[in-house]
């Protein structure tokens, strides 16, 4: 086959324009360029891909950056789970009265609905989120917090993560044990059977898998605290981000 | 007949190793219920900034290799045939003459500058991401808009280039044992000079 052969008019091999050193080049200047336009284009995307996903049958959008709204981080090996029978909530430390709380008695309480936008530190912000649950206060109120005590430490069934709050933080009213999230109750993979949630803050304060409460003298930094996040993380004022406050 | 020297193959091996573990450990923080079943995140985390800072490392070890450099060349230089190669590409021209290469040809060609070029930008934005007492911490939110987004593409490209691999075992052998058939050098590299 004579089409098979070489053209012998062809350039030789190491000759012809420098391509390659362009297209590397070429990347990099539309990497840096996706960097300088990312705000806008990540809230077009944001939008889009919000709306596609309430759409899409398949669940393939939420594999796509900020398709699906939340991404699970857990910072332990493995996480065991907890049921109506198995869960325990412990109030603890400079309290009048410790005591421990099942899911039934939380439920029991009264409730509070609060909507509000989910922001993380990372940058992906879930808009008009419900967490229902017992204000963390009513809970404070109830185990008598001794005057010594300045500052509440958190503690989570997975073992390992810990956050804190200041006490007149946590006495906001924006602060929950939350049960249920999106009207459904707290599923295992979003932090249940109950979780913590500090609305004004990163998500990051608001800790999964809650396990105790513990009132102390003053606050001892949590997980992601003692690797250099801001203890007090409000949306939009820490960790020297802008982002709209969610409170 | 030689395609690859040890050294260059040692380059290759060292980068594929490197980005496997740093997909992996991607996917590990990325995937929902990877995430789920694996947890440890800060221990993952770890592994994977070590495995992507380390990336450029085989290449640049490379350059010390004289083979090495000449491949760099070749695959730099874009000669009539390579654009005749794309554009058979483009307009899904089967006939072989249309498709002439040198020892590598224009696809290969395009995807090493790209990959080189997607890596610098996916180590910057690691960088930026990792070190936020270097970098301003709004850079943050941006870079990891980019890393999220080129990391997908990048998966994907690396998936065509396995999936090139898997289809062509000659080519495979190549990089395995640095040898290839003398009738498939003809065949699909006629340009090739040796």
């Amino acid at each position: 086959m004579t089409t098979d052969q070489p053209d012998p008019t062809t350039q030789p091999e190491a000759d012809g324009a420098p391509v390659g050193r362009r297209l590397v080049l070429g990347t990099l200047a539309l990497g840096a360029l996706g960097v300088a336009a990312a705000p806008p284009l990540q809230r077009g995307l944001e939008r889009f891909l919000g709306a596609a996903s309430d759409k899409d049958p398949t669940g393939l959008t939420e594999l796509l950056p900020n398709g699906g709204g939340f991404r699970y981080y857990s910072v332990a090996s493995s996480v065991p789970r907890k049921n109506a029978s198995s869960y325990r909530l412990a109030v603890t430390g400079l309290v009048e009265r410790p005591a421990t709380y099942t899911l039934a008695q939380l439920r029991a309480r009264p409730q509070t609905r609060i909507v509000r936008d989910v922001q993380c530190v990372t940058g992906w912000r879930v808009p008009d989120t419900p967490f229902e649950g017992v204000r963390l206060s009513r809970l404070l109120d109830a185990a008598g917090v001794r005057p010594t005590a300045r500052a509440v430490r958190f503690t989570c069934f997975d073992g390992t993560y810990s956050e804190s709050l200041t006490l007149e933080q946590a006495r906001r009213s924006d602060v929950l044990v939350a049960l249920r999230m999106q009207d459904k109750d707290l599923n295992h993979a979003h932090g249940g059977p109950v979780r913590l949630y500090v609305a004004p803050m990163y998500f990051y304060k608001s800790a999964k898998w809650l396990s105790g409460i513990e009132l102390t003298a003053r606050v001892e930094p949590g997980y992601w605290e003692r690797k250099g996040y801001d203890v007090d993380a409000w949306v939009g004022r820490s960790n020297g981000r802008s982002d709209d406050p969610t409170a | 007949m030689r395609r690859f020297s040890a050294g260059e193959r040692w380059v290759h091996r060292g980068t594929a190793w490197l980005m496997i573990v740093c997909v992996l450990s991607a996917a590990c923080l990325y995937v929902p219920q990877l995430a789920e079943l694996v947890g440890r995140r800060a221990l993952v985390v770890d592994v994977h900034k070590w495995s992507g800072l380390l990336l450029p490392v085989p290449f640049l070890a490379g350059l010390a290799s004289r083979a090495f450099r000449a491949d760099l060349r070749l695959l730099n230089r874009y000669g009539a045939h390579d654009r005749r190669w794309l554009s058979a590409v483009r307009h899904r021209d089967p006939r072989r003459k249309a498709r002439w290469a040198g020892k590598f040809n224009a696809g290969q060609k395009v995807y090493a500058a790209w990959v080189g070029g997607a890596v610098l930008v996916m180590l910057g934005t690691g960088l930026v991401m990792w070190r936020t007492d270097l970098f301003p911490l709004l850079w943050r939110t941006s870079s990891t808009f980019v890393h999220d987004w080129l990391a997908l593409t990048l998966g994907l490209v690396l998936l065509g280039h396995i999936a090139l691999a898997v289809r062509d075992p000659e080519a495979r052998r190549g990089m395995r044992t640095g040898s290839v058939d003398q009738g498939w050098a003809e065949r699909e590299h006629p340009l090739w000079r040796r």
